[in-house]
């Protein structure tokens, strides 16, 4: 997509990325971004109110409300749906957002709402997630839509109000990289261990300015909700966008999606599908491939989510790090997270579990959850959160008796948000309060202030929770019952 | 958008790499629903530690910040913008910015400008061995300015003039509100649309 990687040898052959880009191109000319059209504009309550209200000193309107959809999750409380939001700042800013979506004509899944959850989870969900689309958020794990071959990527507030006010973009074109997955991930090894272990590689800043597209045989083995675990990441990896090219799995997944397309209408949208692939040689301006069989269980030990570490290793040491700025870094990191460098990963302590987010509170990942800690109990002082993605993913849960498996292991059950992802709500560690967390950020505090916190997969969430340290559920001593 | 065309001021040397936007601004701080009041949450539990460079009274009303590399990682949140901004900074010198906060601060009118590593610590030594240096960030020559240094800096052509003009994105893009009709009269009717 790159200007420099079109021009070099004018290669006809495109990627993924590049069609979907040039196939929503309003307006291109020399020395200007490019001009892009906007598919579909997801809304959330945080990130929306200064963009509408921006508009409205303008005098502007919203050009297309019907491309645009809004939900509430980030401040959402997620053990009662009764009764008013508690905090008040947090529920100013969730009805800021129900007066927005009013005044300007946008639909909204408020709280409570058989449809509202996490943004991510109800486009897909919905089946307003499809291949081909360019699609946009006021929120960096935009890219998790990217799974189901759209070009989706986060933005900030002022582009939030530029898409809202003229339904495009001004951007320069992303560049491309290609990760390649090889091979077969071993048994209990799951996309988000592949993710993280992916990230680990190519580091914080490895995809920055790029859109990933993720190919292989590892992949193509992917459910449609592990491959949104995937590209979910792709931000952490510092890129724009992640991309998975539709196949089977996804036409499969899409089929009778509430806005799927249907009847005359789903045969010719699965024709055109099936052409957004890379052609046969065409360059992508950067390229990492994997082994699947390389990949373990994979934690963070540290402050950002390139951190990471094989589960069955120890707790690295910074002076064996030969970059200084990494070594300053992983130095401030161990003396955060109160890490010893040597330490078995595996005897690290924890006293909370997070299941949920927009990385694995998908049905997949509480099913995952489930099965570890069906038929035992929660260690000791070990609290657990499950969280699922949307309302819809609740209702799925219960429906299958999961609901009763946490309960009965000792964890929490409850609705639909974003929770202790980011710590917005109630849902918070308290300072020193270490987590196994299956979302997608270990900063310093993102959990609550003086929270530490270990990224790792749903099975590995739900055997730390049962035997109170980093544990993979190959570990556990068989069920008594 | 505030025009941009030289800066001089009082450095803040910020020796971190990957600063991500749950530093700078804490989520408990994006609750409020205008766009100014965001100074309090500017790097909010590092400040707690009295150590932390910007408890230093040395370098009150500083407007430079030169921060390690990979600054601005994480989520989208341009909060982090308005917060810096609130603070009274008007540029960030890094090596190497996370791609979301750089489009962000420069859409905003916060210069986020690429100088190399070498540079930065330069500008890290020079300015704490004397806190009243001041900093000069030149737009038009792309060029940061500190005593005998000086030293060139990347910025993208279209975000420069952008910024030199202090132009309004929204305004420039509707100049071509007959291409973005005639793109949606030709767009594929397959994809969803959400009537209300
Ligand atoms: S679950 Fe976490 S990462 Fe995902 S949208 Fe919510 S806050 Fe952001």
């Amino acid at each position: 997509m790159s200007e420099d990687s079109q021009a070099a040898g004018r290669n006809p052959a495109r990627t993924l990325a590049q069609k979907v880009w040039e196939s929503h191109l309003v307006r291109r000319a020399v020395g200007e971004p490019d001009l892009l059209y906007i598919d579909l504009h997801l809304l959330h309550e945080v990130t929306s109110p200064q963009a509408f209200d921006g508009l409205r000193q303008a005098g502007r309107g919203v050009r297309r409300p019907d491309l645009t959809v809004a939900t509430e999750d980030h401040n959402v409380p997620t053990d009662s749906l009764s009764g008013p939001i508690v905090d008040a700042v947090s529920r100013l800013q969730v009805e800021t957002l129900r007066r927005n979506c009013a005044d300007f004509g946008v639909r909204l899944f408020p709280m409570g709402d058989q449809d509202q959850g996490i943004v991510h989870v109800i486009g897909p969900q919905l089946g307003l997630t499809q291949p081909g689309m360019t699609i946009v958020c006021g929120d960096s794990h935009t890219s998790t839509h990217g799974a189901l071959g759209a070009l989706a990527f986060g933005i900030g507030t002022s582009e939030v109000e530029h898409v809202l006010a003229t339904q495009t973009l001004a951007l320069m074109p992303f560049k491309t990289m290609a990760v390649t997955v090889d091979g077969t991930l071993a048994p209990g090894v799951t996309a988000k261990d592949l993710i993280l272990a992916v990230i680990a590689r190519i580091g914080t800043s490895g995809g920055q300015g790029h859109v990933i597209e993720y190919r292989g045989e590892a992949i193509r083995a992917l459910s449609m909700e592990a491959r949104m675990t995937v590209c979910n990441m792709s931000i952490e990896a510092g890129a724009r966008a992640g991309m998975i090219a539709p196949d089977d799995t996804t036409i499969d997944y899409l089929h009778r999606r509430p806005y799927s397309p249907s009847g005359p209408r789903w045969d010719e949208a699965v024709v055109r599908w099936r052409m957004l692939l890379t052609d046969e040689g065409a360059v992508f301006d950067k390229e990492v491939v994997l082994d699947a069989a390389d990949i373990t269980p994979f934690v963070t030990w540290g402050t950002n989510p390139g951190q990471g570490a094989p589960l069955s290793a120890n707790v690295p040491d910074p002076a064996e790090i030969a970059d200084p700025v990494e070594r300053a870094a992983a130095e401030n990191a161990l003396k955060y997270m109160d890490l010893v460098p040597g330490m078995p990963l595996r005897e690290v302590v924890v006293d909370t579990v997070f299941v949920g987010s927009c990385t694995n509170g998908r049905i997949e990942d509480l099913r995952a959850a489930a099965s570890v800690l069906r038929g035992r109990r929660l260690a000791e002082g070990v609290r657990m959160l499950v969280v699922p993605g949307s309302a819809k993913v609740r209702r799925e849960a219960e429906a299958e008796g999961l609901d009763r498996v946490f309960t009965a292991a000792g964890a929490d059950w409850r609705f639909a948000g974003c929770s202790m992802c980011l710590g917005m709500n109630p849902d918070q560690l308290a300072p020193g309060e270490r987590s196994a967390s299956t979302s997608n950020r270990n900063f310093e505090g993102r959990q609550g202030p003086g929270g530490r916190t270990h990224l790792v997969s749903p099975y590995v969430a739900a055997a730390t929770a049962v035997v109170g340290r980093l544990a993979s559920p190959a570990e556990l001593a068989p069920k008594s019952g | 958008m505030q025009q941009f065309t030289v800066h001089s001021g009082r450095a803040v040397p910020l020796r971190r790499s990957n600063v991500d936007t749950d530093q700078i601004i804490p989520a408990v701080y994006l609750k409020r629903v205008t766009r100014s009041g965001f100074a309090d949450g500017l790097f909010a539990s590092w400040r707690r530690d009295p150590d932390f460079i910007l408890n230093d009274p040395r370098y009150d009303g500083a407007s430079v910040l030169v921060a390690g590399p990979d600054f601005g990682i994480g989520s989208s949140r341009e909060h982090a913008v308005w917060a810096l901004q609130d603070y009274g900074f008007r540029v960030v010198l890094s090596v190497r910015f996370a791609d979301i906060f750089r489009s962000n601060a420069l859409k905003g009118g916060l210069l986020a400008a690429v100088i190399t590593q070498s540079a930065v610590e330069r500008l890290w030594e020079l300015v704490e061995a004397d806190q009243s240096t001041p900093v000069t960030v030149d737009l038009t020559e792309r060029e940061v300015r500190c005593g005998a240094l000086s030293v060139p800096f990347e910025v993208d052509d279209y975000a420069r003039w952008r910024l030199l003009e202090g132009l309004d994105d929204i305004g420039l893009t509707l100049r071509h509100d007959a291409d973005i009709a005639a793109y949606e009269f030709r767009r594929s009717n397959l994809f969803p649309a959400v009537p209300v």
